[in-house]
C-alpha cells in the first residue's frame, strides 16, 4: 500500500537501527506521547530492535484510557435512560466504570451504538427525531475539529434532540504536567503525528524551550518512529532542546488552519480531570455559549454522577511513565484485557493492553 | 449440591456480544460451562465435527448457526453461508460432505422477495458442493425477536479412509499453507453495516472448498490439520492449533496474503486483518515435503489460486504464535479477547 510499505522497509529499518545504536553515547528516557505510536512500537517489536540504553516510556496519548470514570459512568447512566441512544467510539465501549461499562448494558437492553464519526451520529439524530442522540466525545486534538464540526451542524439544521457528552482533551498541556513533576524522567519527547497535523508545531516551542527538553514531531510507521528517534537522540547528544518536525508528509508548522478555527468557533480549553492523572488546567475542551444547549452534561443534568477509581490500578504512573505496565501487580493477573480493571488495559493503543498483546512470553 | 456457575459472576453476569467472538472470551464460555459440563470422548476431539463410528462407517457429524448482519452482503448472503460453511467444517474434518439439514427461525416481517433470494443461494451452493439438503424445520418469532432471519445447519460426511485429521496432529516442522488472501468476508460484512458504511471493493470469500481439497486427499494422505479460520479470524484458529497441540506456530508477515482493499479497511478502521473473519479459507497444516505437491493442486481451482505457505510449526514457544515482522522482529499473536471494535483515532 503506497505511503505505507516504503515506512515498514526492513532494509531502512536496519540502517536506522544502525545509526541509531551509532549515535547513542548513554542511556535516554523518551516518551512517545501517542497510544498509536506505543501501538506500532508492540505490533512491529521496536523495543527488541532498539539498543538497551535507549527506554522508550508511553505517553498519556491513549483517549479511552485518560477519560474520567465519571464520564464513563455519565455514559452508562445516559444509555439506560429510554429514548436514549448513545453512540459511541468504538473503543469506549469496553472501557469499565464504577459499575458497569457500555458493552454490558447493550447486553441488558441500551441502545447504544458504535460510530466512526460524529457525523454519523448527527444522521442517527436525523433518523430518529424522536429519540435523544448522545454522541461520546472524547480525543485529542486530533478529532476535536470533527465534534465540532458536528455541533455546528446540528445548530444550523436545529437537531435539538442531538447533544455531546464532552471529555476531550489537548497534548501540551499533558506533556507540561509531565515535566513539571519532580519525579520526572522523561529527556525527550516523541510528539503525535496526527495531533500535530491538526495544530501544527507552534504551540511545541514553548515548552522546548521553557523544559530544555527536545521535541521531535513524528508518525506512526516504523521507520516513522525510529527516525523520529533517531533525531531526538541527535538533539539530546548535542544538548539542542528545540522542535523538530520528522512528520512532513502530514505536519505542518501552521497546522489545519481550518480545522483549527472549527475547533475555536465551538470550545475553549478548560479544566481537565485525566484518569489516573488528576486535574490538569487548560488541558480540556468546553463548549463555547452559542453551543452549550449541545452539552449532554447540562441537558440531562449529569454533574451530581461522580466516581472514585480504583485504587489497586495505577494507570496514573503508567500513562506518566513513572511506571511500567510490568511494574503493576494486577498486571496481567487480577487485570487482563477480558477483565480490565483500567482504561490502560482496554484500548488497543493502551500501553497495557499492547504489552498483553504483543511482548514475547 | 448446586453446582457454582465457573465463570464467576462479578466478572460477567450476563452474555456479551464478545462472548461469540471467537476470541478468548467465547473459549472460556465454550471450554468452562458446555465442555466440562456435557464432556464425552467425540466432544472432546475438540474438532470442528464429531467423527462417529457407525456400523463399521466412519462418520463427520457437524452443526453451525448463521446469524450475520446485514444478510446480504458483496458476494453473497446468509443462504450460500450457511451451506459453504457447514460443507467446510466436515471438510476440516477430513470427509465428503453429503447431507446437510437448515433450520430457520425467521423474524415476522422478513420480505419474501429476501427469503427468496436466500433459499436461491443455498440451491446453488448445495449444487456446487454436491450436498443435498435433507431435512430442515421453520419457525417464525415476533418483529424484534431476530435479527430478519437466523439459519442453523447439520452436516453429515463420510470420512475419507487413511487420513488422519486432527488439531493435536501437528507437529514440529510442518508448515502451514492457506488458500488465499485473507479477512475479505470480514470486511466485506463490515462495509454494509449500518453507521459503518465505507466504499470499497472488496467481495466475501464464502465458499466451499471440498471440491478443492478433495483433489488435494488423492495426491497426500500426509495432511495433520485443516481448519477454517472463520470467526476470530487467521490468529485465533492458529492459537486454537497451536495449544491443543502444545506447539508453536511461526507466521511470515512478509508471505501473508491480504489485499491491497483490505489492507486499506483495517488501517482506517485500526483493524488486524489477522483478526477478521474470512468464509471460504482454510488453514493446512502438513509435514514440509509434503507441501509441494498440495500446493499444486490447490492452485489449479479458483478457490485455491492464492495458495502459498505463511508459516511453519516449531518447538520453541509451545502452545503461542509469533510472527515474523515485515521489518524483521518477532512478536507474539495472541487470541483476542473479545471483538475488534473500531478505534477512536
Amino acid at each position: 500500500m503506497k505511503y505505507v510499505d516504503e515506512f515498514r522497509d526492513a532494509q531502512l529499518v536496519r540502517t536506522l537501527i544502525k545509526a541509531i545504536t551509532s549515535a547513542t553515547s548513554q542511556s535516554w528516557n523518551i516518551m512517545e506521547i501517542c497510544g498509536g505510536q506505543t501501538h506500532s512500537i508492540m505490533k512491529y517489536g521496536l523495543l527488541d530492535l532498539l539498543p538497551n540504553n535507549i527506554h522508550l516510556v508511553h505517553g498519556p496519548g491513549c483517549p479511552v484510557c485518560v477519560t474520567p470514570i465519571e464520564f464513563i459512568d455519565r455514559a452508562v447512566h445516559l444509555s439506560q435512560q429510554p429514548n436514549i441512544i448513545l453512540a459511541s467510539f468504538g473503543d469506549m465501549l469496553r472501557v469499565p466504570g464504577s459499575q458497569s461499562d457500555l458493552l454490558s448494558v447493550k447486553a441488558q437492553g441500551a441502545d447504544v451504538r458504535t460510530v466512526l464519526s460524529p457525523l454519523a451520529a448527527l444522521e442517527l439524530a436525523k433518523q430518529h427525531p424522536d429519540k435523544e442522540i448522545v454522541f461520546f466525545a472524547v480525543g485529542f486534538e486530533t478529532t476535536a475539529p470533527a465534534i465540532a464540526l458536528s455541533i455546528i451542524q446540528a445548530k444550523k439544521m436545529e437537531l435539538n434532540n442531538f447533544s455531546v457528552l464532552v471529555s476531550h482533551v489537548l497534548v501540551p498541556p499533558a506533556m507540561e504536567a509531565i515535566l513539571s513533576n519532580p519525579q520526572n524522567k522523561i529527556q525527550g519527547f516523541l510528539a503525535a503525528g496526527h495531533v500535530c497535523t491538526v495544530m501544527g508545531t507552534r504551540e511545541y516551542f514553548s515548552i522546548a524551550k521553557k523544559y530544555q527538553i527536545p521535541i521531535v514531531v513524528t508518525g506512526f510507521e516504523p521507520v516513522d518512529i525510529l527516525a523520529g528517534i533517531l533525531r531526538l537522540l541527535q538533539k539530546l547528544e548535542a544538548k539542542d532542546n528545540v522542535v523538530v518536525n520528522e512528520y512532513k508528509r502530514s505536519v505542518k508548522e501552521d497546522g489545519n488552519l481550518a480545522a483549527q478555527k472549527t475547533l475555536w468557533e465551538v470550545f475553549s480549553p478548560s479544566m481537565q480531570k485525566w484518569r489516573g492523572i488528576g486535574k490538569i488546567p487548560q488541558s480540556g475542551l468546553k463548549l463555547n455559549k452559542p453551543y452549550r444547549k449541545f452539552d449532554a452534561v447540562e441537558k440531562f443534568e449529569l454533574q451530581q454522577i461522580m466516581a472514585e477509581e480504583s485504587k489497586i490500578c495505577i494507570a496514573g504512573e503508567i500513562l506518566t511513565g513513572q511506571k511500567r505496565p510490568f511494574d503493576c501487580p494486577a498486571f496481567n493477573k487480577s487485570c487482563t484485557p477480558e477483565n480490565p480493571m483500567g482504561a490502560p488495559m482496554v484500548s488497543s493503543e493502551g500501553a497495557c493492553a499492547a504489552y498483553i498483546k504483543y511482548f514475547n512470553q | 449440591m448446586e453446582l457454582a456457575c465457573p465463570i464467576p459472576i462479578s466478572d460477567y453476569d450476563r452474555i456479551l456480544l464478545a462472548h461469540g467472538g471467537g476470541g478468548k472470551l467465547m473459549h472460556q464460555l465454550i471450554e468452562k460451562m458446555i465442555f466440562n459440563e456435557l464432556k464425552n470422548e467425540f466432544l472432546e476431539q475438540t474438532h470442528d465435527g464429531a467423527l462417529l463410528p457407525i456400523k463399521g462407517n466412519k462418520v463427520a457429524f457437524t452443526t453451525d448457526s448463521f446469524v450475520v448482519n446485514p444478510l446480504f452482503f458483496p458476494g453473497g448472503n446468509i443462504g450460500d453461508l450457511a451451506i459453504n460453511g457447514t460443507v467446510n467444517d466436515l471438510v476440516c474434518c477430513g470427509a465428503k460432505p453429503l447431507y446437510l439439514s437448515l433450520s430457520f427461525i425467521i423474524e415476522e416481517g422478513l420480505l419474501m422477495d429476501d427469503f427468496w433470494k436466500i433459499i436461491q443461494n443455498i440451491k446453488a451452493a448445495a449444487l456446487k458442493s454436491g450436498v443435498k439438503i435433507v431435512t430442515g424445520d421453520t419457525k417464525v418469532v415476533e418483529k424484534g425477536k431476530g435479527d430478519g432471519i437466523f439459519i442453523n445447519t447439520a452436516g453429515i460426511g463420510e470420512l475419507i479412509p487413511d487420513l488422519s485429521i486432527n488439531p493435536i496432529h501437528c507437529q514440529t516442522g510442518d508448515v502451514i499453507i492457506i488458500n488465499g488472501a485473507i479477512a475479505e468476508h470480514g470486511i466485506a460484512v463490515l462495509s454494509k453495516r449500518e453507521g459503518l458504511t465505507f466504499e470499497t471493493d472488496i467481495v466475501s470469500d464464502s465458499a466451499s472448498l471440498n471440491t478443492m481439497m478433495e483433489a488435494v486427499f488423492e495426491v497426500s494422505n500426509k495432511i495433520h490439520v485443516l481448519r477454517d479460520p472463520t470467526r476470530g479470524g487467521l490468529a485465533s484458529t492458529l492459537n486454537e492449533i497451536a495449544q491443543a497441540s502444545n506447539t508453536g506456530i511461526t507466521l511470515y508477515e512478509k508471505n501473508l496474503p491480504i489485499s491491497e482493499s483490505v489492507k486499506g479497511a483495517c488501517e482506517l478502521l485500526g483493524f488486524d486483518p489477522l483478526y477478521v473473519a474470512n468464509e471460504g479459507k482454510i488453514v493446512v497444516i502438513l509435514p514440509e515435503d509434503a507441501a509441494e505437491k498440495v500446493l499444486e493442486t490447490m492452485k489449479e481451482f479458483p478457490e485455491g489460486k492464492g495458495s502459498c505457505i505463511i508459516g511453519k510449526v516449531t518447538a520453541l514457544h509451545p502452545g503461542k504464535v509469533h510472527l515474523e515482522t515485515v521489518i524483521g522482529s518477532k512478536r507474539m499473536v495472541d487470541m483476542i479477547s473479545g471483538e475488534q471494535l473500531p478505534r477512536i483515532c
